[in-house]
Formats: C-alpha cells, sequence, structure tokens
C-alpha cells in the first residue's frame, strides 16, 4: 500500500505545484498558496488514510504531464491540470479535498477570513436570538393536521 | 455456560437504551450487547483545530469509509443512497443532526387516506404519552404550537433564531408558506445533567458539549443505575432457537473476539432497519431455513431510505455558517397529499444554516463554483459564510424490491455476513423531489441566493433506516405483530426502526423511541402471558 511515506521527491514535487494551482498566494488578500511550505508539510504529515488515493491521483497526474508538472508552461499545467480533475475520479477528488482541507485551517488563511485560530470547543459561539416576531403571519395563518377519518 | 437472562436486548442505540429503561423497572435481569463501546467526549470532532477533516474519515457518517473495528461493511453499491449510521454505545444519536420532528398522525392510515402502502396497525394516539416521555428523557427543545405538526411540549426553549434563520423566515413569510422553529434534541438550557448548547456548531458527529442529546448521556446512565447490564464490544452474530421454536439466546464474539453463547428468555432486537434483518437472515436453522422471523418472507423487504432532496444557494448578508446547530427550523408545507402536484404524500422540509469552511471549500470545489487559481479567493469570501440549504424529506413508499439482503462475499471483522443492498428511488419518489427541488428554489430566490447547487438525493444520505421487517396484523403481510412480537417466535422482539411500516416525510428517531417505549410498555402489561 502506497502511503504519505512512500511519496517519491517527483510525486511531492507535483503534489506542491498542482496545490499552487488550486489555491495560488494572493497578495491582495494576504495569503499564502497552497504549495506553502508549512502547508504541503501539514498535507504530508496528514495524508493517512487518504495516502493511497492521493498517490494514485498523482500518478495520473504525472501520465497527463509526461515531465514533472512544473516543468510545463503555463498552457501545458492548465490543460493537464484539466484533464486530471474532469476525468480523475475519486482520487482526484480526493487530493483536492485534502489540500483544501489543510489550507483553509492554516493560522494565516483563517485570520485572513477573520475567523478565529481555535477549535469550537470549549468557548463556542453566540447566535443571535433574532426577532420572533417574523413568526407572527405563520400564527395567524393557522392551520390544522390532517387526520384519518 | 452462562446463566440465563431474563432480557436480551441486541443494540444501545435509540431504540435499546428507550426499551432497557423502561422495562429496567421490572427488575428482570436485562442484559443489553452492544457491538460498540462507550465514547469520549473529549475525543470528538469539535476539540480539535482539525474538526472538519475528521469528518471525511474517522468520523465519516458512512461505515465503508469510517471502518472503525467497531463498524461492519454495508455493500451498497447498487443504491444511489448509501447508508449511514453509527456504531457505539447510544449507536445513531451519537452521529445525527438532533432535528426531532415526529411521524404525523396521517402517516399512521395512508392506505385509508391516499390508497397507497398499507396502514399501521396502530394509530398515532397509542404513541402519544410516549412521545411525550421520550421527549423528556432525550430532554427536546422548540416551541409549543405549531399549527402543522402535533402537539408537542418541549422542556426546553426553541433555538435561537440566529441570522440564517431569519433570512429563511422572511422568504417564507413573503411567499406566504409555513414555517416553524424546529424541535430538536438540542439543549438550549441546563437539563438533567447537560450543559447548553454554547454552538459548537459541529453538531453531527458529535457534540463534545453534551448539549446534543444521544442515549449514552440521557437513557443509558438511568438505566445502568436501574440495574440494566450493558456488555460493549460484543457483537451478535445470530440468535438461536430451540425445539419449540422460541429464541433461547444469542451466539456473539466478546471484546476479545471470543466466540460465546448467552442464553435468555426474551430476545429483543434493536438493531435499526440494516442491522436488523442483516441480524435475523443470520440466524438460518433448520427450522427456520430462510431465516428467523421469516415465514412472510418480508425480512429485509420494503427498506425505506427518505430520498433527500437538497438545494442551497447563497446571500449576500452573513449566515450562520459553522457558527450553530446546523438545523433551525421547519416547514410542513408541503407534507400531506395533495392530488394536483401530481405525487402522493409529501415532505418535510428541513432549513441548513451554513457550513464551515473547509466544507464549504471541498464541495463548492466539487460542484464546479469554486475555481482553480487566482479567482479562486474572491468567490470563497462570496461563498464562505453565506450558504443556506433547504433539505426535503421526502416520504418514501415501502416496495419490495427494495432491500436488505445478506452479501454472499462481503464479511464484516468477525467473518458475519455483511448485508446488501439493493434500492431505486421510485418514480413518485422523483415527482415529489423535482416538486421539493422547485419550492426550495423560490425559497432560496426569494432570500436573493444565487450560485445554487442541488444534490438530489444526497448520496450518503441514508440515515434514516426503515420498514425491513414490518410490523401488522397479518403474519403473510408482516414480521411483527402491533406490539412488536415477531409472528413467528413468541419471545422475539422487534422495537427499532425496522418495524415501520411507512415512513412519513420527517426524521424518524422521535417515533423509533416513541415506538420502543410503547412495546416496552406492552411487554410489562402482558409480563403473565407475554408469549401466549
Amino acid at each position: 500500500m502506497t502511503d504519505q511515506l512512500s511519496l517519491s521527491p517527483r510525486q511531492r514535487d507535483d503534489l506542491r505545484t498542482v496545490s499552487g494551482m488550486i489555491v495560488p498566494a494572493s497578495a491582495e488578500y494576504g495569503v499564502p498558496g497552497a504549495d506553502d511550505p508549512t502547508i504541503q508539510a501539514d498535507i504530508l504529515a496528514t495524508l493517512g488514510r487518504d495516502g493511497k488515493l492521493v498517490a494514485t491521483a498523482l500518478d495520473h497526474l504525472a501520465r497527463l504531464a509526461g515531465r514533472p508538472l512544473a516543468e510545463l508552461d503555463a498552457k501545458g499545467r492548465d490543460a493537464a491540470a484539466q484533464e486530471f480533475r474532469g476525468a480523475g475520479g475519486a482520487p482526484a477528488g480526493t487530493l483536492v479535498r485534502v489540500v483544501l482541507q489543510c489550507y483553509y485551517r492554516d493560522d494565516r488563511v483563517l485570520r485572513s477570513l477573520g475567523l478565529e485560530l481555535r477549535a469550537p470547543f470549549p468557548k463556542g459561539h453566540v447566535l443571535p436570538d433574532g426577532d420572533w416576531s417574523l413568526l407572527d403571519p405563520v400564527k395567524a395563518r393557522g392551520g390544522s393536521l390532517r387526520r384519518a377519518p | 455456560m452462562k446463566d440465563p437472562v431474563d432480557v436480551l436486548i441486541i443494540g444501545a442505540g435509540a431504540s435499546g437504551a428507550a426499551v432497557a429503561w423502561s422495562l429496567a423497572e421490572t427488575k428482570m435481569h436485562i442484559l443489553c450487547l452492544e457491538q460498540g463501546g462507550w465514547m469520549n467526549p473529549a475525543e470528538y470532532p469539535s476539540t480539535g483545530r482539525d474538526w472538519e477533516a475528521k469528518f471525511y474519515g474517522e468520523w465519516s457518517s458512512s461505515p465503508n469509509i469510517r471502518g472503525r473495528p467497531e463498524d461492519y461493511p454495508v455493500n451498497d453499491d447498487n443504491s444511489p443512497i448509501k447508508v449511514v449510521n453509527y456504531n457505539a454505545v447510544g449507536g445513531s444519536t451519537v452521529m445525527y443532526t438532533a432535528h426531532w420532528p415526529r411521524l404525523h398522525p396521517s402517516d399512521f392510515k395512508v392506505k385509508t387516506l391516499d390508497g397507497v402502502a398499507d396502514d399501521w396497525p396502530i394509530e398515532y394516539d397509542a404513541l402519544t404519552p410516549f412521545f411525550e416521555e421520550n421527549d423528556r428523557m432525550m430532554g427536546t427543545s422548540g416551541l409549543s404550537g405549531d399549527p402543522l405538526s402535533p402537539l408537542t411540549h418541549p422542556p426546553m426553549p426553541q433555538q435561537p433564531l440566529g441570522l440564517s434563520g431569519a433570512i429563511i423566515g422572511k422568504a417564507m413569510n413573503e411567499l406566504g408558506w409555513h414555517w416553524w422553529p424546529s424541535d430538536t434534541t438540542v439543549a438550549t438550557m441546563d437539563y438533567e445533567g447537560r450543559a447548553r448548547c454554547i454552538n459548537l456548531g459541529h453538531c453531527t458527529p458529535a457534540c463534545a458539549q453534551g448539549a446534543k442529546s444521544s442515549t449514552d448521556i440521557t437513557y443509558w446512565p438511568h438505566a445502568i443505575r436501574a440495574g440494566v447490564e450493558l456488555r460493549t464490544h460484543c457483537r451478535v452474530r445470530e440468535i438461536t432457537t430451540d425445539e419449540n421454536g422460541m429464541a433461547s439466546g444469542v451466539v456473539y464474539y466478546d471484546k476479545d473476539g471470543v466466540e460465546q453463547f448467552q442464553p435468555a428468555h426474551v430476545v429483543i432486537i434493536a438493531c435499526n432497519g440494516v442491522g436488523t434483518p442483516r441480524l435475523l437472515l443470520n440466524s438460518k436453522s433448520n427450522r427456520f431455513p430462510n431465516g428467523l422471523a421469516n415465514s412472510s418472507g418480508l425480512v429485509g423487504k420494503n427498506l425505506m431510505f427518505h430520498p433527500y432532496a437538497q438545494i442551497y444557494g447563497y446571500v449576500t448578508e452573513p449566515t450562520d455558517s459553522n457558527r450553530a446547530p446546523p438545523t433551525c427550523l421547519w416547514s410542513k408545507q408541503w407534507y400531506d397529499t395533495d392530488p394536483s402536484r401530481g405525487f402522493v404524500r409529501g415532505y418535510g422540509v428541513q432549513f441548513v444554516r451554513g457550513a464551515g469552511p473547509v466544507f464549504e471549500a471541498v464541495v463548492s470545489e466539487q460542484k464546479g463554483i469554486l475555481p482553480w487559481g487566482e479567482d479562486h479567493h474572491r468567490v470563497f469570501r462570496k461563498l464562505n459564510g453565506h450558504r443556506l440549504g433547504f433539505s426535503a424529506i421526502c416520504e418514501d413508499l415501502p416496495e419490495e424490491h427494495n432491500q436488505v439482503t445478506l452479501d454472499p462475499v462481503l464479511k464484516d471483522s468477525h467473518g458475519i455476513p455483511a448485508p446488501k443492498i439493493d434500492y431505486t428511488i421510485s418514480e413518485n419518489s422523483r415527482k415529489m423531489m423535482e416538486h421539493a427541488l422547485a419550492r426550495g428554489r423560490e425559497v432560496l430566490e426569494t432570500a436573493g441566493a444565487t450560485d445554487i447547487c442541488i444534490n438530489s438525493p444526497i448520496p450518503w444520505g441514508g440515515w434514516h433506516l426503515l420498514g425491513t421487517a414490518r410490523m401488522g396484523t397479518d403474519p403473510e403481510r408482516s414480521v411483527v405483530n402491533e406490539w412488536g412480537r415477531a409472528h413467528d417466535v413468541k419471545n422475539l422482539f422487534i422495537v427499532d426502526g425496522s418495524i415501520f411500516v411507512t415512513s412519513g416525510g420527517v426524521n424518524p428517531t422521535s417515533t423509533i423511541q416513541a415506538l420502543a417505549l410503547y412495546i416496552a410498555d406492552q411487554m410489562k402489561q402482558r409480563l403473565a402471558n407475554l408469549f401466549d
């Protein structure tokens, strides 16, 4: 079984390149890309049960690219990526999901979204009670339950 | 050889816990065997920064993805809806949304009212006291007085309307359609040792706060204090019978994997709509060659899932996102049959407040509305924290070809044949789903939503597992009688969702537990002649 420990240097390079294609860095939003070393390290460290499918996806991507993804020009990379996402099935979906789930828990990214850097528990969140007079028309309209004869 | 117990319950989930607690007052020796273990809330996903990622792995709602040692595999390749469940003390109440409607009175008379399926052998009113008792035990919150739902008396006030609820309420008012705050099993105040909800937002895969009711923290502590024995990590392989055709006990594998035999005077199955037929079909013998309690041939037949038609979109104003329990409101506008719609029966609606950032990114990328590349960040900020959802729970009518059988190849970790699902969505359900999606679109567009997406059915939406050992008065057309006793085996009872005759258009757990309490009550009234 292939897992994260057996990702080859070439696979790691392609993973980094495709991650940056999915989510590139943005100066406008002040966020790193998913090819950032910290995020890549998180992906590799937490691949776990997804390792096999991610490796399969990277093998598929390598076949489509024919050479290291980073060595293709922009047009070639985009073409390979498009075919990969369109025809890659569950392995491609898993790779993208793994990239996004690590990207959207990175401190810098969460900060830029205005989200707190914490687990939900134990602090939780405050929810506004809201204006329950909105329910008045429903109460006024009434209604009745359908009953059996 | 172990000493026989008076009552042996298989499964410690929603119904097993309720029936154990209710029967405890008899002071009989009651033993429950559960294939899972006790949960540790300190390990629940919402205690960690990777809370969302866990839902794709060890906390997946699918046993096939999750693959914990306590799980058994399910071959659901031949079904557009995949089975989801949880195996532990508390069962699938550990992993559910806590949405708490109950069947309507009309749901028990669908043949009489609409000429389809069959009437139940009992009426809603027979369950009323048990609904009330169960709501107190589980601890429900809500607002009494919904004109289009059965009258309930939740002991706690409803959840806050929040940002999402207000947007939905305004849109529904503009359209003149019914909505109401959902009854839920989320504690909105401290209740019976449970702390109130603090909006962890990630309710479905277990509540670290303990605000969401699950039977490991509601019924079971009471049942155990009353003397019920609960043996965990014990997976039952088969129910045995004696020379008189009565259940004599069960063969199970203990926590060390050692085969054991536990004799019992009464056996109660509480494994729900997939686990129960699997166990009965695995309990073949010379006397019961087609599986136990299966003279009707209906064990495993008539599986009902509730196909979910889900539609969601994005509004410009912020929604509650992951900062609240996911469900907040329901609608019964389309619950009852209206011949002009082109289908019989109807659906309940549960509105969804929003989603967390990882889920939003992953799902939106899959749907093709969140692009790769430069525009990813702008689009994500438009979507994240702005989602509203409309989920229609469509009544699934019983059809014998929708079924649970035993897979000829697939087995669990103890070598026990796994269940195989064959299921198709009926034409009536498809029309109902289309109707629901059209109504949902109207609601979302009235709320100003764009980027509208559809999941119909929700593929991993087989939460509700019903109908595979239906109740009835005719032994040729049902598996158990009107008080849960198997027609064929007079000391065998079933108390879970498999005994549903029809599915209604609402989440079933409240009704499953009310049925379990009702059957326990019937048993207690008949203790002197239970086997007559």
